[in-house]
């Protein structure tokens, strides 16, 4: 249905790589992700921030896996549950974002975009670009960037 | 900036490093007609591809340079002032091409004096007619004359061609028909080159006047030797630093990718793949040993530089040093070289600046006036040593200790324990000796915790050996390579860790039911946890603790058996408990992310062969957290720990001597614990006697009925005082604990305080006062204390010795007891607090004598005029005893006289204390 959005006006259009966490849908530019996988193995690493679930190997490299949930201050997914995990770059490190799974890739212009609503929580706010209004369902637009800036407040806590 | 230049920029940077070491080796080796004609080839390399490129600067500098040395090919005598004329030319080369990297221009500017100075210089005659030259004069050298005259950048065009034609090397230069008498040709005037001369001396500093020649003996290294550089140099190619790095990571991938087949293949019975497999594995490893040594560089390229420095401060601080280079060639890897790079040079600088003494000290020493600095490398196991070594003054360590305690970096009994290598070590401490005081004695140190930070990020160690007026050697211990270490992978709860083997001395096993079996078993002060390691303790933390974010074990969460991994970081040892030690493996370390980087406890992380992440534990970062929680660092040196006066618990040390029974003394007044061989033990007149720490130590049994062991070991608890030492021969040291003191005075035994109740068990509380007289007759000479009595006793004695032995017999005898340690101390103390009662004094003490006190006392009037004082004394003599009762002092007690001190205070006490209370 949003190909149909797509040949319309092809020059506006992102694709977005979709996820969810809980019933939640939350969209990630298609040329920040690198990877799908599915997490195993992962390393807790002790002392570190509590978004950082740990490491884990990813074809030989070491990747800093990092859970969404946890960046959203929601609570953990159940012992068990299924996972998957979104593979991202920045400035020539690789982290993992771990979601309760991934949907299809969507290519969205900008007719459906909406600023960021303000009476969202600011944890997310901070981390959104906008949403999408779909069909029968709302897509938040994760910022990847601001996403993978934690730690830096909470290291002075974390030391201590 | 075009390729061309850039590339120019990389080879004449490297150029001039070479003529500028290969320059100072010229200097005292003039004859070597290698090593000018690498010069000379070096430097006309640099001039041709100047007139090539268009940088007029650059090539009128070279080639003034460059005929100077035509001269010295000649015959010319190489003299200081002439090769420091040199050398200010090729900084100034290199500083033009500084600007030249930054803008990509030449910058403007003149270069007249120096090429001026050059050029006098060469037009010259030599004082001597020299020997004919075995080449001929070199063509590139044109009259003078006629060079001064034309603009220096016009100047070497034609000659520049001729050069070029001449190219590739000197070798060339010798078959050229010369224009031979043009070298002689400013004979003529003679006169006016004297000037010029004299100009020359001056552009070099400070260069005294017959500037000291740092005899350097590079090693051979780079691509210095002989005329066959040329062809050498075909052979390589210039690969770009991230080029390589890129490669190594691959590789590092490729050896994990092929560890976990190798795993996959040891679980599976089809061999089919093996043998490909085995294939794999035998190249893999060939590649990582290639790439890795592609990676490799001579530690002489880290060196290049310093024979310039050295030559440069020797003639700045006018001392005569040599410099000698042994073991330029050993490789390591170029990360590691990078990081050593500049603490080596700053250490070098640091033993020519503050180690080498001036040339009439070391004269009036009866040294060589010329003063060495040794610098040696080797591989010794998958670590590389270097060795800085120089013959100076040595670093002054009675000073040292003074600034430590005075800096207040450690406590001033600690300090007096250390050993002169643990005192050395202070000089690493920030902004140690820049302060005045031990700079004008001793010197050391300046940027040294710098140099010492720089060694231990990359796991490295710095040590330091050194004697007063011998001279001082700092050897640092490096890893070969950083990307690759060798490490032992442990379990500490549910996970695993990579333990770096450099750090680990080694590995111990625990239980806890070895306690009773006499094997290794960790015992509890105050819930520290704590092993007992050859008659030292260690303190212990769990590394499961430190995951979980707390230094210290805390009762009940007892992990009591395991492997206790004993590691040593600087001058701190501790041991790290794990569950299980599986095995040492190789592994690539790979660094943190950026989110984890703040964590100290982690250096990194690496994949096993099994495909799992594990963290790479930094020794340094537990050490740090060692230290910050309790006071487990300060143990880790000293096993000895402060005792608290007043109600706080005692810590005992606790031994079995005679018939099995077990007595205590506080640990506070021992020194050491040790365990020697009992074939040591000497008598020299009817006394047992050991050697000990280069001084010889009375042995004095701790029960007469201990028979002195002839043979196997003897346990000994060593007390000191200022420089005396007293070994108490014991049974067995059984244990160290905390406890209350509630101390029974004993029966009339001078040999024991009292008995007290320790771990249930009756223990008898020895009085050191008793052994030391048996040791020393003269012990009592030395320091003194006061005690006060009942309610409120106040004690003064300078010895915290003293303090430390007579606070228990006091305390025992029901008084409240403070103590001061200086007369000074002692009146403030009387002033401030109203409830002191009496006073115990010693009269002999350094500054304020005790009778001082007593006589400050009096005239302070009102209370304290009247306060009752009991004076200890070593010798009671009648003038002392004249002068006591003119200060109304109460009593005058030996020193070593419990009782008397005792019955003194009991005596005076009923009427004083009764009116206080």
């Amino acid at each position: 249905m949003q190909a149909a959005n797509a040949n319309i006006a092809p020059a506006d259009t992102t694709d977005y790589v979709t996820v969810f966490v809980g019933e939640t849908m939350f969209g990630l530019t298609i040329d920040r992700v690198h990877d799908v996988f599915v997490p195993a193995g992962i390393t807790p690493v002790p002392l570190a921030p509590k978004e950082i679930v740990g490491l884990l190997n990813l074809r030989g490299r070491v990747v800093t896996a990092l859970c969404l949930r946890r960046r959203l201050s929601l609570p953990d997914r159940e012992a068990g549950a299924a996972q998957m995990a979104i593979g991202l770059e920045q400035t020539g490190e690789t982290f993992a974002l771990i979601v309760d799974g991934v949907g299809e890739v969507l290519k969205l212009g900008a007719e459906t975009h909406e600023p960021v609503p303000i009476n969202l929580d600011p944890r997310w706010r901070d981390i959104s670009l906008g949403v999408h209004r779909l069909d029968g369902r709302l897509l938040v637009i994760l910022d990847v960037d601001a996403l993978l800036a934690f730690g830096e407040a909470g290291r002075d806590a974390k030391v201590a | 900036m075009d390729d061309l230049l850039r590339e120019f920029l990389v080879e004449s940077a490297e150029h001039l490093d070479t003529v500028d070491a290969e320059l100072v080796r010229f200097e005292q080796d003039p004859n070597n007609q290698q090593i000018l004609r690498n010069i000379f080839r070096l430097v006309h390399t640099i001039k041709g591809t100047c007139g090539f490129l268009g940088l007029p600067r650059l090539e009128a500098l070279a080639h003034a340079a460059e005929t100077l040395m035509g001269r010295f090919r000649d015959g010319y005598p190489v003299s200081g002032a002439s090769v420091t004329l040199i050398l200010a030319t090729l900084d100034r080369l290199k500083a033009i091409l500084a600007d030249l990297e930054a803008s990509g221009t030449e910058p403007s500017g003149s270069d007249d004096d120096l090429i001026g100075a050059l050029d006098r210089m060469s037009s010259e005659e030599a004082p001597a007619p020299a020997p004919a030259p075995v080449a001929a004069p070199a063509a590139v050298v044109l009259p003078p004359p006629v060079e001064r005259e034309l603009k220096p950048g016009e100047v070497s065009l034609d000659e520049l061609e001729r050069a070029f034609l001449e190219a590739p090397g000197p070798d060339d230069f010798a078959l050229e028909p010369a224009p031979a008498p043009a070298a002689y040709a400013p004979a003529q005037e003679p006169a006016r080159e004297l000037p010029a001369f004299e100009m020359a001396s001056d552009m070099a500093a400070e260069e005294a006047p017959e500037p000291a020649a740092p005899r350097a003996s590079a090693a051979a290294s780079g691509p210095a030797e002989g005329g066959e550089g040329a062809i050498a140099k075909a052979q390589t190619i210039r690969v770009n630093v991230d080029t390589i790095e890129h490669l190594m990571t691959m590789v590092s991938e490729l050896v994990l990718t092929r560890n976990q087949l190798l795993e996959i293949a040891r679980r599976h019975e089809d061999s089919s793949y093996k043998v490909p497999l085995q294939r794999l594995s035998h190249v893999t490893a060939e590649l990582q040993e290639g790439v890795m040594k592609t990676r490799m560089q001579p530690i002489g390229n880290a060196w290049q530089k310093l024979p310039r420095v050295v030559r440069d401060l020797s003639a700045e601080l006018g001392k005569g040093i040599e410099l000698v280079m042994s073991g330029a060639e050993t490789e390591l890897d170029r990360q590691v070289l990078d990081v050593i790079k500049d603490p080596l040079t700053h250490m070098v600088r640091n033993s020519a600046d503050h180690g080498i003494e001036a040339t009439n000290e070391r004269i009036k020493a009866g040294k060589p006036a010329r003063g060495t600095i040794r610098l040696s490398a080797y591989h010794e196991g998958g670590t590389i040593t270097i060795e800085i070594a120089d013959d100076g003054k040595g670093l002054d360590l009675a000073a040292i200790r003074k600034k430590a305690v005075e800096r207040n970096l450690a406590p001033a009994a600690e300090i007096e324990k250390m050993t002169d290598a643990q005192v050395a070590k202070f000089i690493f401490h920030a902004g140690f000796s820049t302060a005045k005081a031990v700079t004008s004695v001793s010197g050391r140190g300046v940027g040294m915790d710098v140099v010492k930070t720089n060694i231990e990020t990359i796991g490295g160690v710095v040590d330091i050996a050194t004697e007063l007026g011998r001279g001082t050697t700092f050897t640092i211990k490096i890893p070969l390579t950083l990307a690759i270490v060798s490490a032992l992978i442990v379990k500490a709860g549910a996970q695993r860790y990579a333990v770096p083997q450099i750090a680990v001395l080694e590995l111990v096993r625990v239980d806890a039911k070895g306690a009773k079996e006499g094997a290794n078993a960790i015992e509890r002060i105050n819930g520290a946890p704590v092993l007992r390691l050859r008659e030292r303790l260690l303190p212990i933390v769990t590394l499961d603790g430190l995951m979980r974010g707390q230094a210290t074990v805390e009762e009940g969460e007892v992990v009591e058996s395991g492997f206790v991994v004993v590691a040593q970081v600087g001058r701190q040892r501790f041991g790290v408990l794990v569950d299980e030690v599986f095995h040492t493996e190789e592994i690539v370390v790979k660094p943190m992310s950026s989110k984890l980087r703040h964590i100290p406890l982690f250096a990194g992380n690496t994949i096993l062969g099994d495909g799992a992440v594990v963290l790479i534990v930094d020794p340094n970062g537990v050490a740090r957290l060692v230290g910050q929680s309790a006071q487990s660092g300060a143990a880790a040196e000293s096993e000895v720990e402060e005792v608290e006066t007043g109600d706080a618990k005692a810590t005992l040390l606790v031994f079995k001597s005679g018939a099995g029974g077990f007595k205590a003394v506080p640990l506070s007044l021992v020194t050491r614990l040790e365990e020697i061989d009992a074939t040591k033990i000497e008598w020299l007149g009817g006394r047992p006697l050991i050697q000990y720490r280069g001084r010889l130590m009375p042995l004095v049994p701790a029960d007469p009925s201990i028979p002195l062991r002839s043979e196997g070991s003897q346990s000994l608890v060593v007390f000191s005082d200022g420089d005396r030492a007293m070994g108490l021969v014991v049974d067995e040291i059984v244990d160290i604990v905390e406890e209350r003191l509630d101390i029974e005075i004993a029966a009339d035994r001078s040999d024991l305080i009292g008995s007290a109740v320790l771990r249930g068990r009756a223990t008898d509380i020895i009085n050191i006062a008793h052994f030391l007289p048996l040791a020393y007759d003269d012990w009592a000479r030395g320091p003194r204390k006061t005690t006060t009595k009942a309610p409120s006793l106040l004690l003064v004695d300078d010895s915290a010795f003293f303090r430390d032995m007579l606070t228990p017999v006091l305390k025992a005898a029901g008084y409240a007891v403070s103590a001061a340690a200086s007369a000074d101390e002692a009146l403030k103390t009387l002033l401030s607090n109203p409830s002191i009662d009496v006073v115990v004094s010693d009269l002999e003490m350094p500054g304020r004598s005790g009778f001082d006190l007593v006589g400050a006392m009096r005239k302070a009037g009102g209370r304290l005029a009247e306060m009752p004082v009991v004076a200890l004394t070593g010798t009671v003599g009648p003038e002392a005893i004249e002068q006591a009762r003119s200060l109304a002092i109460s009593d005058l007690v030996a020193k070593f006289d419990r009782s008397g001190l005792l019955a003194a205070l009991s005596e005076i006490g009923e009427p004083a204390l009764a009116s206080a209370a």
